[in-house]
C-alpha cells in the first residue's frame, strides 16, 4: 500500500534531484493559470496575441507579465511545464491502478473526512471547493505552492521557500488540529 | 521535442511517488498536520534533504549544472499566500500537485478542488494589479536570495556563507530530522480505539 517513509522520501527526494538535474526544479500551481488561460483563450480568442517579432502578451496582466511567458505557454500548451502536470496525472493514474486502486468509498470522500464530519458528499464537495479556491488563489500570491517553494525551494536553500513554508504549516496545523479530533 | 519527452518521465514519476507515498491521500495529509502521524512529514524532510545533498553536492563536483536552479523571490505575499495555502491544504488535504494525482486515483472530491483551484487561480488573474499595487509583491530581503551564496549562481546570497556547503549541511540536517521525528506528537484519541 503506501510506502514506508524511508523508501518514499527517498523516490521523492530522487525526483525532485532528477529534475533539477535534467531541466529545472519542479512546480505545478502555475498550471492551473495556464489552463485556465487556454480555456479563456479558447473561448475569447482575443486574450492572447502574437505581436510581428514573435513575442506573446495578453489582455490580461497576470498573463502579460514577465515579457509574456505565461501568454507564450497558453498559445503553446506543449511546452515543459504544461506536458510536466498532465503527466503527473497519467503517472498517479498508473501507480493507483497498480496498486490496486482505493476503494468505493475513498473515491467518495476521505476516511478521516467521514469520521469528523460524516458522510455528505455535499458538504464535502463544499468544503473542497473552497479550499480549492483558497488554495490556488495563495499559491498564486505566494508564487508557488507545496511543490514548488516548499519542497524546491527549500531544497535549494531559497530565503522565499523558508518563508513559505513558515506560512504555511502556521495555517494548516491549527486548522488541522481543530477539524480532525477523531481518527480515521 | 527532447524536453516534452523528459517532461513525460519526470512528470509521470512525480505523479506515481506521490501517489505511492500517501501524499495525495487526504487522510494522511490530515493525520500528518494533526499531529497524530508524521510518517508523512518524516518522507518529505527526507525528500527535501536528499534532494538538496545531491544537487549541491553534484554542483561541487561539476556534475550538476548551476544554472539550473531556479530560485523564487520572497516578498511579504509569499507568507500570505503561505497561510492561504496552509488553510485549504489542512480542510481539503489537497494541494495543487496532488489533487491532480488524488483525481487520477479516482478521488471524486478532488476533482472538485481542482474546480475551485481553477477558479482560484482565475480570480488571482483577475486581481493581480489590484495585488501588485498594494505592496505584497514588493521584494524584502534581497528577493530571490538563498541563505549561503551559491559559487556561480545568479542569485545573490541573504550571507556571505558558502552556499553549496551550507546546503549540503542544511539537506543533512533535514534528513536528521526526519528520523528523530516521533511518529506522532498529539496523543491518541478515544474514538481511535473503535476504529
Amino acid at each position: 500500500m503506501t510506502l514506508n517513509w524511508k523508501t518514499g522520501g527517498l523516490a521523492l527526494g530522487l525526483v525532485f534531484f532528477l529534475a533539477v538535474l535534467l531541466v529545472k526544479p519542479i512546480g505545478v500551481s502555475t498550471q492551473f493559470v495556464i489552463l485556465d488561460g487556454i480555456l479563456w483563450n479558447a473561448v475569447d480568442g482575443s486574450v492572447v496575441t502574437q505581436a510581428d517579432d514573435g513575442s506573446y502578451t495578453s489582455t490580461n496582466a497576470y498573463l502579460a507579465k514577465s515579457g509574456g511567458k505565461y501568454a507564450k505557454n497558453v498559445a503553446n500548451p506543449l511546452n515543459y511545464s504544461f506536458v510536466f502536470v498532465v503527466a503527473m496525472v497519467v503517472g498517479g493514474a498508473i501507480s493507483a491502478f497498480m496498486r490496486g486502486g482505493i476503494g468505493a468509498q475513498e473515491r467518495q470522500m476521505p476516511a478521516i473526512w467521514r469520521a469528523n464530519f460524516g458522510d455528505s458528499q455535499m458538504k464535502r464537495n463544499a468544503a473542497v471547493f473552497v479550499a480549492g479556491f483558497v488554495v490556488l488563489y495563495g499559491a498564486r500570491l505566494a508564487g508557488g505552492c507545496t511543490s514548488g517553494h516548499m519542497m524546491s525551494g527549500m531544497m535549494q536553500t531559497s530565503l522565499s521557500g523558508y518563508i513559505f513554508a513558515l506560512g504555511a504549516f502556521a495555517a494548516a496545523v491549527p486548522t488541522a488540529l481543530i477539524l480532525f479530533r477523531k481518527e480515521a | 521535442m527532447s524536453s516534452i519527452l523528459l517532461a513525460l518521465i519526470i512528470g509521470g514519476a512525480f505523479g506515481a511517488v506521490l501517489d505511492r507515498v500517501g501524499a495525495a491521500n487526504p487522510t494522511l495529509i490530515g493525520k500528518m498536520l494533526n499531529l497524530s502521524n508524521l510518517h508523512l512529514m518524516k518522507a518529505i524532510l527526507l525528500a527535501i534533504g536528499t534532494g538538496s545533498v545531491l544537487m549541491f553536492g553534484g554542483q561541487m563536483l561539476g556534475l550538476v549544472d548551476v544554472a539550473h536552479m531556479s530560485v523564487k523571490a520572497a516578498y511579504i505575499g509569499v507568507f500570505a499566500g503561505g497561510l492561504l495555502l496552509g488553510f485549504g491544504w489542512a480542510l481539503s488535504g489537497y494541494c495543487p500537485g496532488t489533487s491532480l494525482v488524488g483525481a487520477a486515483a479516482g478521488r471524486k472530491d478532488a476533482l472538485v478542488f481542482i474546480a475551485g483551484g481553477l477558479l482560484g487561480a482565475a480570480a488571482y488573474m483577475a486581481t493581480y494589479p489590484a495585488v501588485t499595487h498594494s505592496g505584497l509583491l514588493d521584494k524584502i530581503a534581497g528577493g530571490k536570495v538563498t541563505l549561503g551564496t551559491v559559487p556561480d549562481a545568479k542569485y545573490e546570497g541573504l550571507t556571505a556563507l558558502p552556499g553549496d556547503l551550507l546546503g549540503i549541511a542544511l539537506g543533512l540536517a533535514f534528513i536528521v530530522v526526519a528520523f528523530i521525528l516521533p511518529e506522532r506528537i498529539t496523543q491518541k484519541q478515544p474514538a481511535a480505539a473503535t476504529v
